[in-house]
């Protein structure tokens, strides 16, 4: 008796096809879209005062370190009190309505509420002040804030991603004191002594460097 | 000559050789192709006896206390278990350990056994090797859920990722990953294999298109062809050689996990050897376990015959000696090398000599429960009368089994709850969690297995007609009533 039709002596072949690409959808969803590139580049939160990082750091010309003023000595590149912010606009734009936060901020003591936009899990052990000693700009890692009206996270972050530079910095050095350059391009002079830097800087590439 | 004998008697008839080398007959000589195909195919076919039902609902209960142990596990985190500094490794490995050696006996039957052509593994091997897959994936669970965050249990597995994560191939643990799961998968295969003629078999018997089409799927369209045969049974030899480096190689790995440390009492080189000849003797008991419930509730007293039962307990017998050699050289070693941690270890830790400052180990019963089961039990079975007697070989392997669950106790636990220095000893409690758990997957297997026995053929229909006494060529046709020819199922069978 026949207790299969005839068209199931496909079914080896359907299945087989099936399961590739079935595994092949499944491997290219989570591979593309499940990774920091996708779910993290990008974001723009917004903020509580309309802070423009374009007017500030790219026309004005501060430099990041005015506002971020600890970011060679700490882990955290603090965000601004409201008093750094004061110390201008209690003479600059005093009665903008943009600003009116900051002013409320001012007289009745409480901080501003600045949303984070880079963010690393609690296990990583980020210092900023060890990247800046070993001369790394700032433009590496948050691209370029000169030119951000609402400050977006331009890199995934990953550890990929890092581990990328920690294997091979030197393209991500410069001189020291063009750290906070948006601007800056690698010259001669520069690649001619890049490599010494990089054979004495050596940065970890061990679980323990990042995860304690 | 081939009388009606009754269940549990010899049923060898010493008088008939098969051949001229003098073997003879595994079971009954009166037992005829059809009988086989109809007790093995019945089972499936027939309403579960009582006796079913009376294992099948206790295990269905714990196989739910395991789900609902691994469930609070996962949400409360590992601090459920009782493992802490310094018995990180407790219970959860132990019963890794020991699942997985479980698992061993159905390799070495289906494959060794195999290929040294040894026609008694025919009415033990089905059933080894379905209980060698579930106890795998029983073994399995302990090392994904002692992660402690087991939605990360892909990291065991080299996927390039975004975080460059790699799994580190130079660790046992990684070795084990990959000796565990290329077990379970030969195992699958071999198993599935295997059954396909069978299955054929119980598709061709059905009466209703459900389970024709059900059973048809799975017998991947056997049709009993010689060809089929042909490529079948060379299948068959090339899985059985795939197999057989398995059953040394992963227990070996899975004590490498321990034996590469530096901890006294894991840092040995006789343990490979050793654990695979404890896995072998586990492996052989639970079969025998499970062999004699099932013998008994499904009536298959003339499919596995004393004969078999026989030859089991030797092998249990001979394997037991093997690790009772391994415990001795352990002792040997441990004087003989002049280490004083060694020393320290197995003369204090585990056989309970008061160390300097009169104290006494905390763990000496476990060795004691170790040695006791594992070495001293099995000798019974030089004794004849032990190896036909089916209460002495039901408590004995139980007992062997809770011996091999106690030398992976000894071995991990006694090791490390002291360390080098006094103020990290500690001592292991399990939770309830920790009891839950084993005796939960305890019960998932035996579901599993319960579930195999009732709706597949539980031994090789195909493989036990090949060693009637109507197969063998040299058979005599006048001593009693078998076919003449080798015939299938379709033949009428002869009156007795």
């Amino acid at each position: 008796m026949q207790i299969f039709p005839r068209k199931l002596n496909l079914l080896p072949l359907v299945l087989g096809a099936a399961v590739f690409i079935a595994g092949g959808a499944v491997t290219f969803v989570v591979w593309y879209y499940f990774s920091p590139k996708n779910l993290q580049v990008g974001y723009a939160p917004d903020q509580p005062v309309p802070y423009s990082h374009r007017l500030h750091a790219g026309e004005l010309g501060l430099d990041c370190r005015y506002c971020h003023a600890n970011v060679e000595r700490s882990y955290e590149a603090m965000v601004p009190p409201t008093q750094t912010c004061m110390g201008c606009h209690n003479i600059v734009r005093t009665d903008s309505a943009r600003l009116e936060p900051v002013r409320q901020s001012w007289q009745t003591n409480q901080p501003v509420a600045w949303v984070r936009v880079h963010k690393l899990p609690d296990h990583v052990f980020f210092d900023h002040s060890v990247h800046l000693a070993a001369s790394v700009g700032c433009v590496t890692c948050h691209g370029r804030i000169d030119q951000m009206d609402v400050v977006r996270q331009e890199q995934p972050l990953s550890m990929a991603w890092c581990l990328d530079c920690h294997r091979d910095p030197g393209p991500n050095l410069r001189p020291p004191a063009e750290i906070t350059s948006m601007q800056w391009e690698p010259d001669e002079a520069w690649t001619a002594q890049v490599d010494a830097r990089v054979a004495a800087l050596n940065p970890p590439i061990h679980c323990s460097g990042c995860h304690r | 000559m081939s009388t009606a004998l009754p269940t549990d008697a010899l049923p060898i008839d010493d008088s008939v050789p098969i051949e001229d080398i003098g073997e003879r007959h595994l079971m009954p000589a009166d037992m005829t192709v059809s009988e086989v195909t109809t007790l093995v195919a019945g089972v499936t076919e027939n309403p579960a006896p009582r006796g079913w039902w009376m294992l099948f609902i206790p295990a269905v209960l714990l196989a739910g206390l395991m789900f609902a142990c691994i469930g609070y596990l996962v949400t409360a985190g590992v601090g459920a278990w009782g493992n802490n500094a310094p018995v990180y490794w407790a219970w959860d490995i132990t019963n890794f350990v020991w699942w997985i050696g479980i698992g061993h006996a159905g390799t070495l039957i289906s494959a060794i056994l195999f290929l040294f052509r040894q026609k008694w593994r025919t009415s033990i091997n089905r059933f080894a090797e379905a209980m060698t897959v579930f106890a795998v994936l029983c073994a399995a669970i302990f090392p994904a859920l002692h992660t402690g965050r087991p939605w990360f249990d892909y990291y065991l597995f080299p996927i390039p990722n975004q975080m460059n994560v790699w799994p580190n191939f130079k660790s046992p643990l990684m070795w084990d990953v990959f000796a565990v799961n290329t077990y379970l998968t030969i195992s699958v295969v071999f198993f599935f294999v295997g059954l396909i003629p069978d299955l054929a078999t119980i598709r061709d018997r059905s009466t209703n298109l459900l389970r024709k089409r059900i059973y048809g799927f799975f017998a991947l369209g056997w049709r009993g062809s010689h060809r089929h045969w042909q490529h079948y049974e060379r299948a068959y030899l090339i899985f059985a050689a795939i197999s057989t480096p398995l059953v040394l190689s992963v227990h070996s790995v899975v004590s490498f996990d321990f034996a590469t440390s530096v901890i006294p009492g894991w840092h040995t080189t006789i343990f490979p050897p050793y654990f695979v000849a404890g896995a072998v003797f586990s492996g052989f008991a639970l079969v025998m376990t499970l062999m004699l419930i099932v013998r008994a509730v499904f009536g298959m007293h003339r499919v596995v015959t004393l004969k078999h039962l026989d030859l089991m307990t030797k092998f249990m017998l001979a394997t037991s000696m093997l690790v009772g050699y391994a415990y001795a050289m352990e002792f040997f070693i441990a004087w003989y090398s002049g280490n004083e941690y060694e020393w320290w270890h197995f003369f204090h830790t585990r056989i309970g000599l008061a160390d300097s400052t009169g104290q006494r180990s905390p763990y000496f019963w476990a060795w004691v429960a170790m040695v006791s089961c594992n070495v001293l039990v099995p000798q019974i079975f030089w004794f004849k009368y032990a190896r036909r007697s089916i209460p002495v070989m039901f408590v004995a392997t139980l007992l062997i089994n809770v011996g091999m669950w106690f030398e992976r106790f000894v071995i991990i636990v006694l090791s490390i709850h002291r360390d080098y220095l006094p103020s990290a000893w500690g001592i292991f409690h399990p939770t309830l969690i920790d009891m839950g758990l084993y005796l939960g997957t305890m019960g998932f297997f035996l579901t599993m297995f319960l579930l195999f026995v009732r709706w597949l053929p539980m031994f090789a229909i195909a493989e036990l007609k090949g060693i009637l006494p109507a197969a063998q060529p040299s058979h005599a046709p006048d001593h009693h009533e078998a076919p003449e020819a080798p015939a299938g199922e379709l033949s009428p069978a002869p009156a007795e």
